[in-house]
């Protein structure tokens, strides 16, 4: 082999995907958070409603929060109509992104099972079933047998602890690619003339009685028209800063990935039971993941016994798993609600509009809220899927409680 | 594995204990004059501290007691133990 020049052979730097402009001293929306919502809404704010004078201002690298550390679970299979509409509405949207962004997102509709291993199981997935079904949301209830035919390796035998009653399945559920999600977005919104900000950290709000005139942040004061949140597990951070209350609770999340392996698992399995969720990466990972660490924590970090105990579970439901090695485990900040629904809409400031509460399930919706806050704030008016979730709701009792349908499940 | 200071047990493994929230919540004097957005603030709203947090937590497996902690949730490490019949420390 002849000597060379380590690199010499590699193609020239690719074109990036966006600029990186220093901020404008003023812009009609300020969008804080760089993650797929953030990036979602500006996409639609720029086609959608030609709305292009606006910044997102990410205090780290571009979607370097859960944007980057979620498992990627996409589905609409939530129990309420509510729900339904801002889910099943994101997954239409998932259909097309690939065309629409011009970019791959590798969006793989494989399908996912949500186990039942108790008659309480059982009873509440055939009624998210029928829910579903009358919302138009694909569903089908599964018998162990049919389970099997679906995901061979799920140990649907007699000799287990939790046994499968059976599961939900809704085929068109899946997984894509969230690094090039985000990038995707980003791409579209900084070709439509949206300055994406990193390393900008808003550590403050001038405002002006019931407005906010702008933020203050680590690379200068910048005006805005409106301010959108989206800041998910650091939004209390914010809130706290312009005196709003919400709601949620920060919690470390974490997951893992295996070594890369043959491709075994044909789907996403989850079980709020067993406590685990199940899908194959396309690169052959598999990924995994359960609930929030129980504690408060912005560490971005969690306790090594969950982690444990998650993959104890897998091995449960999958004997074939017992000899994978954990090649690496992560967590991300998520803010919980106390219903299991995302807080998004108004805020006593008039031209602040908030978005988070996802928790542990805010990626699949990516497009979806993006869609309905870039409505929002184009129109000041909540967009009628976002409607249904505003913060008031824990005033007037009208919460929209899907701790069935989330909980383990993302 | 963190150890965590059980005050009646001293320091024990962090999977002996479950988290109960925020500390100092009272229940309401005077339950039936509050209004809807007092009872919302009770039931639902808790502070989101990043940083120092006074919190509950439950020695579940082992004395099944009750205590409070100073804890930084940034950094996850305790800085104070205290029983609930003691008033929150003072801290710098
Ligand atoms: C381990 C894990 C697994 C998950 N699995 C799934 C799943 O399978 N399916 C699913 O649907 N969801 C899942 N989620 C949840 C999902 O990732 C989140 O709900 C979603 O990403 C939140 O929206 P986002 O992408 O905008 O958040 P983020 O990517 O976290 O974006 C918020 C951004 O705001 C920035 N920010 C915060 N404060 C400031 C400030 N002061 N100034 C400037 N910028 C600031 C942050 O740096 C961050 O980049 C998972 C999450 C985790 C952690
Ligand atoms: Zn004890």
């Amino acid at each position: 082999m002849s000597p060379r020049t380590p690199g010499a052979d590699l193609p020239e730097h690719p074109d990036f995907l966006w600029r990186n402009p220093e901020p404008k001293r003023s812009y009609d929306v300020v969008i804080v958070g760089g993650g797929g919502h953030g990036l979602a809404t500006a996409h639609y704010l720029a086609k959608n409603h030609g709305i292009t004078n606006v910044a997102v201002v990410e205090k780290g690298w571009l979607a370097g929060g859960n944007m980057a550390r979620n498992t990627t679970i996409i589905r609409s299979n939530y129990l309420w109509d509510e729900s339904s509409a801002i889910y099943e509405q994101a997954l239409k949207l998932w259909e097309g992104l690939e065309e629409d962004l011009g970019y791959p997102i590798l969006f793989s509709q494989r399908g996912v099972l949500n186990l039942a291993h108790t008659l309480q199981d059982v009873r509440d997935s055939v009624r998210r079933v029928e829910a579903n079904k009358l919302n138009g949301v694909d569903a089908e209830w599964l018998e162990p047998d049919e389970v099997r035919k679906v995901c061979p390796i799920v140990n649907t035998s007699a000799d287990i602890r939790y046994r499968v009653l059976g599961a939900t399945y809704q085929p068109r559920a899946g997984i894509a690619k969230h690094d090039y999600v985000a990038w995707g977005f980003a791409r579209r919104a900084s070709e439509a003339g949206i300055d994406l900000i990193q390393d900008c950290e808003v550590t403050g709000f001038a405002t002006d009685g019931n407005r906010v005139t702008g933020v203050r942040t680590t690379r200068g004061d910048i005006a805005a028209g409106t301010v959108a949140l989206c800041a998910a597990g650091h939004t209390s951070v914010l809130t706290d800063m312009l005196g709003i209350r919400v709601p949620v609770q920060s919690h470390p999340l974490q997951a893992l990935v295996s070594e890369l392996l043959e491709p075994v698992h044909p789907t996403v399995v989850m079980s709020n039971a067993v406590h685990v969720y199940v899908s194959q990466a396309h690169k052959g990972e598999l990924v995994m993941g359960a609930g929030v660490d129980s504690y408060n924590g912005y560490g971005q970090r969690g306790a090594f016994h969950i982690i444990e105990r998650q993959m104890a579970a897998a091995v449960e439901l999958f004997p074939v798993f017992a000899r994978a090695h954990l090649l690496r485990t992560w967590a991300g900040i998520v803010d919980t609600s106390p219903d299991a629904s995302p807080i998004v809409g108004r805020t006593p400031y008039d031209n602040v509009y908030l978005n988070c509460g996802w928790g542990t399930g805010g990626f699949k919706a990516t497009p979806g809220i993006g869609w309905a806050l870039a409505h929002t704030i184009a129109h000041d008016e909540p967009h009628p899927n976002v409607a249904p979730f505003a913060l008031d709701r824990f005033v007037s009792g009208a919460l929209v409680d899907e701790h069935g349908a989330a909980a383990v499940a993302h | 594995m963190q150890l965590i200071e059980c005050p009646w047990c001293g320091p024990r493994e962090e999977v002996e204990f479950s988290y109960g929230g925020q500390a100092h919540v009272p229940y309401p004097d005077t339950p039936g004059e509050l209004t809807d957005e007092e009872w919302a603030r009770y039931v639902f709203f808790r502070d989101n501290t990043r940083g120092r947090f006074a919190e509950r937590w439950h020695h579940s497996a082992g004395c099944r007691r009750w205590f409070n902690a100073i804890r930084d949730t940034a950094t996850y490490r305790f800085e104070r133990v205290y029983r609930l019949d003691e008033p929150r420390p003072v801290t710098p």
